[in-house]
């Protein structure tokens, strides 16, 4: 072994690429925002450079549900961002979840899944993708063991959040990951909750990372899109499990993308087929609201996360409180692991349990003022949601707690508000809860 | 697609043509630790064109079997016996090579007058020194070399993106084509450009093709200025800011000029 030193050349920084990536003033006009490209179509400079770009030999653009000028910035920025190399911009973060699976899998495949994910994607892999034949099996985000025994022969992907829903598990990406590639797996990672910026899951070894940009991304919560990013790690034409990407595809005169596009094989098929034939394309206005949040990604984070700390340690105090589901603070299960991989912070979502039940939480819920009530995390304004009274009504108490969700729990995404005003709001709803167990006594 | 060459297994890609003995033939030469797949969009054009094309894996690369081959001449001599295993009718060949790529180009065209009828040269420089740091870095496998051989490759511009594909970004494609090459694969490859030797060469006398980027650094424009300036029948074409990537930074320009001189 040598014990020389190198250097590796210095690269744009996270900010830098935040605000740059992907878009430099425009050519023509000088504008330096990136502009709407408000078109559906794109003209053709001739004949032949029309079948160019529909056989993959130019670079370009022909339609906008397959690519548009303004979300190809939002495309590249987003994976410079989390170190890829490409990225397909969705109409939402479910689209962009259907777009991974529908690239990979068809009927008759397996998923591996953490049960700890979001309700619209745990209804797409329970309920509406076994209607298409592809079968999920959900285990305990926390046991590598669990997702490795539930492998079977026609397993395609091993999927999680790197902080599950509602219970705020660390997905240990690192090893599930070095498990994962032992059977031939891709990781794909669903990183919504974390952004960019406190996680970049490829570089701890997911192969395939997904977001809503709806949340943290955009931040302001006045626009719907997803996005998914191929870190270009995977080799799929290293085994048969991937005929999508490694056998001819008839809808593409046979192309082989594993052969011809190697490191870009996953992104050029989801783009040639998937966006091409599913449609659930981003609208360019909608990229152009993302890429406004995008730029300030890093001030809004760090603040999210200093505020998320200060509340759930306040509630981790408080006498009306039975428990916070927060990585963040000491005595979460995954403290030390959220250490190493979320650095940064553990993210600005999270739940806990009120003290007396269902009514409690209720009763909670309908005190605060400055937190909005609603079915929504990441915006810059913090939000609340009671699950039990609302997206859960209908569940009894023991099929609640099946799916890890006390009657008493409160999840909570905490926003950019003052940190005083929002522990003043929170005090009044637990207030209420303290006045609800008194009574009960 | 693969063939064998001596017990090798050689991996080549035809851009989704087929190979017809009566066609033109095309053969793509990817550069130091890349692989075929930087030719996905020219390959598919000239397939489309009627053309013949392989864009081939160079042993011990991308997935073709074997040891890399220590010289810019082992792998043209590698080259000629592919080009007569795939063309047994002796018709002449358009090589077509990037950086590496190009010194195989040129050395094939030399010294394999018969197979060979033109040649285009991508980001070229004869000879093509690589700096210690570089060639340290690489021999120790460390991560810095494919960080320089990258990152340096890019123009400014293209550090930052702008890809012309949509969606692309382009900077990590070419760190992950580099990330795949095996240990000692980057290094073999940066000593055999650092080594080639043209004096001992004949006279090139085809019809040549070279193609600067302005602002590439690795082999600057200058360089390719000169290399076409020491042939008989040579054509400059110069791509304005564009780095040593010239493939992923101006994929259409690239284009043109190559359909230009290939198909004219």
């Amino acid at each position: 072994m040598s014990d020389r030193k190198h250097k590796s050349p210095s690269q744009a920084g996270f900010d830098t690429l935040a605000l740059h990536a992907g878009q430099s003033p425009d050519p023509t006009t000088g504008a330096r925002a990136t502009p709407i490209y408000q078109s559906a179509a794109f003209v053709f400079p001739d004949s032949d450079f029309a079948v160019g770009l529909f056989n993959i030999e130019r670079a370009g653009h022909v339609y906008s549900r397959l690519s548009n000028p303004t979300n190809a910035v939002l495309e590249e920025r987003m994976a410079a961002l989390d170190n890829g190399v490409g990225a397909i911009v969705t109409a939402s973060g479910q689209a962009a979840m259907h777009l991974a699976v529908s690239t990979l899998l068809s009927a008759g495949d397996h998923i591996v899944s953490s049960r700890s994910i979001y309700g619209g994607t745990h209804n797409l892999l329970e309920y509406t993708l076994t209607r298409f034949g592809i079968e999920t099996t959900f285990v305990d985000p926390r046991s590598v063991e669990a997702f490795e025994k539930a492998i079977k022969p026609n397993t395609k992907l091993i999927f999680g959040e790197v902080v599950g829903n509602p219970g705020a598990e660390v997905l240990d990406i690192p090893a599930l990951s070095e498990m994962a590639h032992r059977h031939g797996l891709p990781l794909l990672v669903d990183a919504t909750f974390v952004t960019p910026y406190l996680c970049r899951p490829i570089e701890l070894g997911a192969d395939l990372v997904m977001h809503s940009a709806t949340k943290f991304l955009s931040g302001h919560g006045v626009v719907l899109g997803g996005v998914i990013v191929d870190g270009g790690t995977f080799d799929w034409a290293a085994n048969d499990k991937f005929p999508t990407l490694s056998q001819p595809y008839a809808g593409f005169h046979n192309l082989v993308f594993a052969d011809e596009f190697g490191p870009q094989a996953f992104i050029t098929r989801a783009r040639k087929e998937g966006i091409r034939d599913f449609g659930a394309c981003m609208a360019p206005m909608s990229a152009f609201q993302i890429l406004q949040g995008l730029e300030t990604l890093s001030l809004r984070m760090d603040r999210h996360v200093s505020n998320a700390l200060i509340v759930a340690e306040y509630l981790n105090s408080h006498s009306a409180v039975e428990s916070v589901s927060y990585p963040g603070i000491e005595g979460h299960p995954d403290f030390d692991l959220a250490k190493q991989i979320l650095p940064k912070g553990a993210g600005a979502v999270f739940s806990f349990e009120v003290k007396g039940g269902r009514e409690a939480g209720k009763a909670f819920i309908e005190k605060l003022e400055l937190f909005s009530h609603l079915a929504n995390v990441g915006d810059a304004k913090s939000l609340v949601i009671h699950p039990a009274s609302t997206t859960h009504h209908r569940v009894d108490e023991e099929a609640l707690l099946a799916s890890g969700i006390g009657p008493g729990l409160v999840r909570l995404s905490v926003g950019l508000e003052d940190s005083s005003d929002l522990i003043a709001d929170l005090k009044t709803g637990l207030r209420a809860v303290e006045k609800m167990i008194e009574k009960k006594r | 697609m693969k063939i064998k060459l001596g017990g090798t297994e050689i991996f080549y890609t035809t851009g989704s043509g087929h190979s017809d003995s009566a066609s033109e033939l095309v053969l793509f030469v990817h550069g130091a630790g890349f692989d075929h797949s930087v030719w996905v969009m020219p390959s598919r054009y000239f397939a489309r064109k009627g053309l013949s094309v392989y864009a081939v894996d160079l042993p011990g690369r991308g997935r073709s079997e074997g040891p890399p081959l220590s010289s810019v001449d082992l792998m043209a001599d590698c080259l000629a016996e592919f080009i007569l295993q795939l063309n047994p009718g002796g018709k002449q060949v358009t090589v077509v090579g990037h950086s590496m790529g190009s010194l195989v180009a040129y050395s094939l065209g030399a010294r394999h007058k018969d197979k060979v009828s033109k040649i285009a040269l991508l980001g070229t420089s004869v000879p093509m020194p690589v700096s210690d740091v570089l060639l340290n870095a690489a021999e120790d496998n460390d991560h810095a070399s494919i960080d320089m051989t990258n990152i340096w490759s890019h123009s400014s511009t293209g550090k930052i993106g702008r890809s012309e594909n949509p969606g692309a970004n382009n900077l990590l494609v070419g760190q992950r084509l580099l990330e795949r090459a095996g240990d000692g694969v980057l290094y073999s490859d940066l000593r055999a450009c650092n080594e080639f030797d043209v004096g001992q060469m004949p006279e090139m006398e085809l019809p040549c093709l070279v193609i600067v980027g302005e602002a590439d650094k690795m082999t600057p424009a200058s360089a390719g200025i000169s290399v076409a300036k020491n042939l008989a029948q040579a054509e400059v074409c110069a791509l304005s800011g564009c780095g040593h990537a010239m493939l992923s930074e101006r994929p259409n320009e690239v284009l043109d000029a190559l359909s230009g001189f290939i198909l004219n």
